[in-house]
C-alpha cells in the first residue's frame, strides 16, 4: 500500500487512480481494488481487504465447541454448509469420534445441494458482470428450489447451521428425498438450458476466452484451491484425491478446464468448470439418496465437550475451493487456537499479478470468474 | 417444479375491476388522445392547410396582416410541438413499463404489478418520485455543464420528431433532407452525454463519457452509410419520400426488393442500438464496470430528462427503422391515388381521408412497436461486449460491410433500372425465404422449450 502512494506521488498524467469498491456492483461484498488505470487497460490493481473482518477465528477460541458452529456460517455464507462440515470434522477429529454412517451421507447430500446454490449464484453473478442480466434470474430461480429443499431439512436457507460435532442436526422430513430427485430431474435439464442460453453465446465465450490466463503452475504457486485451480487444469479435489466422509462410496468425475474455448485457465475455464461441477454434484446427491444407510444421525458426544490436548486439521472441498480448520485444543471446553483456510483470500493475492495488461472490463470478469465472496476473505 | 414460483402465480389475481378500467382508459387513451391530437394537427402543419380550417371555422386568417398570420402560425406550431413532445415522453415512459414486464417474463419474475393493473402506472408513479428526490450538484462539478448537458440531451432527442413520421400526411415537417436531419441532430445526444462525463468530476463518469463518445461517433458510419442503402432505392432523403417509394406489402420493403436491404438493416440495426447504448452495447453505463457511467452523479429530474431520452430513444430508432426498410405508414391497397381521390378537389380533405390517415397511423405505430419489442428482447438476451470489440466490431465489420452494401446497392440499382421485374423477384425470394426462417424460428423456440419440461404458455402475465 505505501508502494502503491508513492507511485502515486510521481504517476504519469495519463495514469488515473480509480477506487474499485468498496461499495461497486461488481465486487461481490465490500472488497476494494485501488486500480491504476491508463484509459481502459489496467496497470495494475491492488486489492484492499479486510473491510468484512469480523474475528470469526478469535470468536472460535471465546465460545465453547458446539457453540462455534452457527458462527462458521458466517465464513462463506453463500456455502455455509462446508464451513459447518469443516469445523464439525475438525473437532470429531480431536475427540476422535466416528460418525454413523447416515450422517455422514445426510452431511455428503447437503453439501453438494449447498454446492450446486453457490455455483448457481457464482456462474450467476459472473453472467451478469458480464452485463447479461436474464441467466442471473434463472440460476438464481433453481437455487430458491434448493434454499427451499434446506429450508425443509433444518430450517434455515442461508446460515445453516445444520451439521453437528457427531453428526447432522435433523434427519430427513418426510417425502424430502421426491423433492430432491424431482428437483434434480429439472436441474439437469435445466443446465443444459443455461448453457444454450449464455455459456455457448458468442459475445460471451468471445468476453471470456484467453482472459485473465492463469496457468496451471502459477495457480499451484499461488495457492489457488477449488474451481479456480482445476480452471487451470490442475487435476486435484479434495474428495476424491483425500476423501473423507461418504465421499469415497460414490462415483463422480472431477472436471477439469482443458482451454474449451480459449487456453486452459482462462476465465471461461474457471466459469465452465463451475457449471460442469453442478451436473457432478447432481449426480452424488442422486448416488447419496439412493445408497443412502439407515440408522443414527449423531455419534454419542459428551454434553461437556473437552477434547484432550492436541491439534487436528481438517480438509473439505467448499464451493470456493479447499477450506481448512485447524483447531488446537489446550483440554478445555474451549479451543485454543482455531484457524480457517478459505479459498477466495488466496484467490484474491493473485488478482495483482494477473491484472496487468487487462481491460477494465476484464477486471471483472476475472474478479467474478475467481468466484471471491468477501466474508470469505476476511472472516 | 419450482414450488415459490408457481405458488404465486396459481395466486389469483385481485385487480379491483376499477383499477382495470382505469389502466386501460390511461393506458390505450393516453397515447390515443396525444397520437389523434397528432392526426388532427400535423396536417395544419401547412400555412395553407391552416387558413383553410380557420376559413370553414369562420375566421378568414387571410385579411389579417403577414406579420399577424406568422404569428399565428408559430403559435400552432408550438403547441404541435408540446403534443408531439408529450407524446415523445408519453412513449418513453410506456416503453419504460413493457420493457420491465418483458424482461420480468423473461426471468421469471413477476415483475411490476403494484399501481394500476399490472403495475402500469409505476412509470408515472417513478417519475413523480424522482421529481421529488434532491437535485444534487456535486460540489466540484463544473455546474454549468452539469445542469447544461440533460438539455442538450432532451433537445437532440425532440428534435428528431421534427421529421418523425406518423403517417401519410402526419409529420411536422416532412424535409427534403430528413434522414440527413436526424442523423445530424441525434449527435447532440452525444455531445449531452460527454459533457455530462465531464461535467460530473467523477471518475466513473468521466470513463462513461469518454465510452459514450467513441460508441456513437464511431457507429454513426455504418449507421448513416446502412441508410443510404434505402435512401439510394428511393432517390429522396426525404422520410416521407422514402416510405412513399416503398409499397404496403412485405415484397414491396426496401428491406427486401434489394437483396442487400436485409444486410443494410442489420447493421443500421446493431448501430442504433449502439447509439442508443443499448445491451450489448451499453458500455457507457455500464453497471457491473463503471457503476452508472455518466449517470453517476445525477440525481432528480436531470436524471429522468435522461431517462427519458433513453427509453424515448427506442420509438426513435424503431420509428426510423420501420421508415426506411419496412414501408413505414404503407397502407395495403391504398396507393397514393386513392388518398388522392378520398382528399376530394376541396380546400379540406373529405371524412374519408381522414380514415385513410388512421389506418396509415395504426400501421405505422403497429410496426414501430414491433421493432420496438425486438430491441426490448436483444436487451434482456445478451452480454455486453468490451470496449475494444466494441471498436473493432464497428471499424473491421460492419464499416467495410456497410460500405459493400452501398456499393452493391448501386450496381443492384442499375440492373433495376435496366430490368424492374429483378426488384419483384428479389422481393418475393426474399419474403418467401423470411417465412421460412420465422418457420425454423418458431420450431426451435418450441423445442428448446419443450426440452427444459416447460410449454408454451402465453397466459401467465
Amino acid at each position: 500500500m505505501d508502494k502503491l502512494i508513492l507511485r502515486r506521488v510521481d504517476r504519469q498524467n495519463e495514469e488515473m487512480i480509480l477506487n474499485f469498491g468498496p461499495q461497486h456492483p461488481s465486487t461481490h461484498g465490500v472488497i476494494n481494488f485501488l486500480v491504476e488505470t491508463d484509459g481502459e487497460v489496467l496497470k495494475r490493481a491492488t486489492p484492499d481487504v479486510g473491510y468484512l473482518h469480523r474475528s470469526i477465528e478469535k470468536i472460535g477460541e471465546l465460545v465453547g465447541y458446539p457453540g462455534f458452529m452457527p458462527y462458521t456460517d458466517r465464513v462463506d455464507y453463500v456455502a455455509a454448509m462446508f464451513a459447518n462440515e469443516g469445523y464439525a470434522i475438525a473437532v470429531e477429529k480431536l475427540l476422535k469420534l466416528e460418525v454413523p454412517p447416515r450422517a455422514q451421507w445426510l452431511r455428503a447430500i447437503s453439501c453438494e445441494l449447498c454446492r450446486i446454490a453457490s455455483h448457481l449464484v457464482s456462474v450467476g453473478t459472473m453472467v451478469m458482470d458480464i452485463g447479461a442480466f436474464t441467466p442471473m434470474l434463472h440460476g438464481i430461480r433453481e437455487r430458491e428450489t434448493i434454499n427451499d429443499l434446506i429450508e425443509a431439512l433444518c430450517g434455515a436457507r442461508l446460515t445453516y447451521n445444520y451439521h453437528r460435532i457427531g453428526g447432522v442436526a435433523f434427519d430427513l422430513p418426510e417425502g424430502w428425498r421426491d423433492k430432491v430427485l424431482a428437483f434434480l430431474d429439472h436441474f439437469d435439464r435445466f443446465l443444459v438450458e443455461y448453457d444454450r442460453l449464455i455459456s455457448f453465446n458468442e459475445i460471451y465465450i468471445k468476453r471470456l476466452a484467453n482472459v485473465a490466463v492463469i496457468p496451471g503452475p502459477m495457480a499451484v504457486n499461488y495457492g489457488l484451491v477449488g474451481p479456480n485451480l482445476r480452471g487451470s487444469g490442475v487435476d486435484w479435489d479434495v474428495r476424491r484425491d483425500m476423501p473423507y466422509g461418504a465421499y469415497p462410496n460414490f462415483k463422480f468425475n472431477v472436471p477439469v478446464g482443458k482451454g474449451f474455448y480459449g487456453v486452459s485457465g482462462d476465465s471461461f475455464d474457471r466459469y465452465y468448470v463451475r457449471c460442469l461441477e453442478m451436473a457432478e454434484s447432481s449426480k452424488i446427491v442422486r448416488q447419496a439418496l439412493e445408497t443412502l444407510p439407515e440408522g443414527e444421525i449423531t455419534a454419542k458426544v459428551p454434553r461437556n465437550i473437552k477434547p484432550e490436548a492436541g491439534e487436528a486439521l481438517s480438509r473439505v472441498e467448499s464451493a470456493r475451493g479447499e477450506m481448512a480448520y485447524y483447531v488446537v485444543s489446550d483440554g478445555t471446553n474451549k479451543a485454543y487456537r482455531v484457524r480457517v483456510r478459505t479459498g477466495s483470500f488466496t484467490a484474491m493475492c493473485i488478482i495483482e499479478d494477473i491484472s496487468p495488461g487487462l481491460m477494465v472490463a476484464d477486471l471483472v470478469a476475472l474478479i467474478s470468474s475467481l468466484d471471491v465472496v468477501a466474508p470469505e476473505i476476511d472472516r | 417444479m419450482n414450488a415459490t414460483i408457481q405458488d404465486l402465480s396459481a395466486r389469483p389475481r385481485k385487480t379491483a375491476r376499477g383499477v382495470v378500467l382505469a389502466t386501460l382508459a390511461v393506458g390505450f387513451g393516453l397515447p390515443t388522445l396525444l397520437l389523434a391530437a397528432v392526426l388532427a394537427l400535423s396536417p395544419l402543419s401547412k400555412p395553407a392547410m391552416l387558413a383553410a380550417v380557420l376559413r370553414a371555422a369562420g375566421v378568414d386568417v387571410t385579411t389579417w396582416s403577414p406579420n399577424a398570420q406568422y404569428v399565428l402560425w408559430a403559435v400552432f406550431m408550438v403547441v404541435l410541438a408540446l403534443i408531439i413532445v408529450s407524446f415523445a415522453a408519453v412513449v418513453s415512459g410506456m416503453t419504460v413499463w413493457w420493457e420491465m414486464r418483458v424482461s420480468a417474463r423473461m426471468q421469471s419474475r413477476i415483475g411490476y404489478n403494484r399501481v394500476g393493473a399490472a403495475g402500469f402506472f409505476q412509470w408515472i408513479a417513478d417519475a413523480v418520485k424522482l421529481l421529488f428526490k434532491e437535485d444534487l450538484i456535486p460540489a466540484e462539478a463544473d455546474k454549468l455543464l452539469f445542469r447544461a448537458s440533460p438539455y442538450f440531451v432532451l433537445t437532440g432527442f425532440a428534435l428528431v420528431f421534427v421529421a418523425l413520421p406518423f403517417g401519410e400526411s402526419l409529420i411536422a415537417a416532412d424535409l427534403n433532407v430528413g434522414i440527413f436531419y436526424i442523423t445530424a441532430v441525434t449527435a447532440l445526444v452525444v455531445v449531452g452525454i460527454l459533457i455530462a462525463g465531464w461535467a460530473s468530476n467523477s471518475k466513473w463518469a468521466l470513463f462513461g463519457g469518454m465510452r459514450s463518445a467513441a460508441q456513437v461517433i464511431s457507429y454513426e458510419i455504418p449507421s448513416g452509410l446502412a441508410a443510404m442503402v434505402p435512401v439510394m432505392m428511393s432517390g429522396t432523403l426525404s422520410m416521407q419520400g422514402i416510405i412513399r417509394s416503398q409499397g404496403a406489402w412485405p415484397w414491396e420493403w426496401h428491406a427486401f426488393t434489394n437483396p442487400f436491404g436485409l444486410v443494410a438493416f442489420g447493421i443500421f440495426f446493431v448501430a442504433q442500438l449502439a447509439e442508443g447504448n443499448r445491451t450489448p452495447f451499453d458500455l457507457p453505463e455500464a453497471e457491473s464496470e463503471l457503476v452508472a457511467g455518466y449517470l453517476s452523479e445525477y440525481s432528480s429530474f436531470r436524471f429522468a430528462l435522461f431517462f427519458l431520452v433513453e427509453f424515448g430513444n427506442l420509438w426513435v430508432m424503431s420509428a426510423i427503422a420501420v421508415t426506411l426498410f419496412f414501408g413505414g405508414w404503407q397502407v395495403p391497397f391504398a396507393g397514393p391515388e386513392i388518398f388522392a381521390a378520398a382528399r376530394g378537389a376541396g380546400e379540406l380533405p373529405g371524412a374519408g381521408w381522414w380514415g385513410l390517415q388512421v389506418l396509415s397511423m395504426i400501421v405505422f405505430v403497429t410496426k414501430t412497436l414491433v421493432v420496438l419489442n425486438l430491441v426490448v428482447w436483444v436487451r434482456w438476451t445478451l452480454p455486453r461486449i468490451r470496449v475494444d470489440q466494441m471498436m473493432s466490431l464497428c471499424w473491421k465489420y460492419l464499416v467495410p460491410f456497410a460500405f459493400v452494401t452501398f456499393v452493391a446497392t448501386l450496381l443492384w440499382e442499375i440492373l433495376v433500372a435496366r430490368a424492374p421485374v429483378a426488384s419483384d423477384v428479389a422481393g418475393g425470394v426474399m419474403v418467401a425465404a423470411m417465412v421460412v426462417a420465422a418457420f425454423f424460428f418458431a420450431r426451435q423456440t418450441r423445442q428448446n422449450i419443450s426440452a427444459v419440461g416447460d410449454r408454451v404458455d402465453f397466459t401467465n402475465w
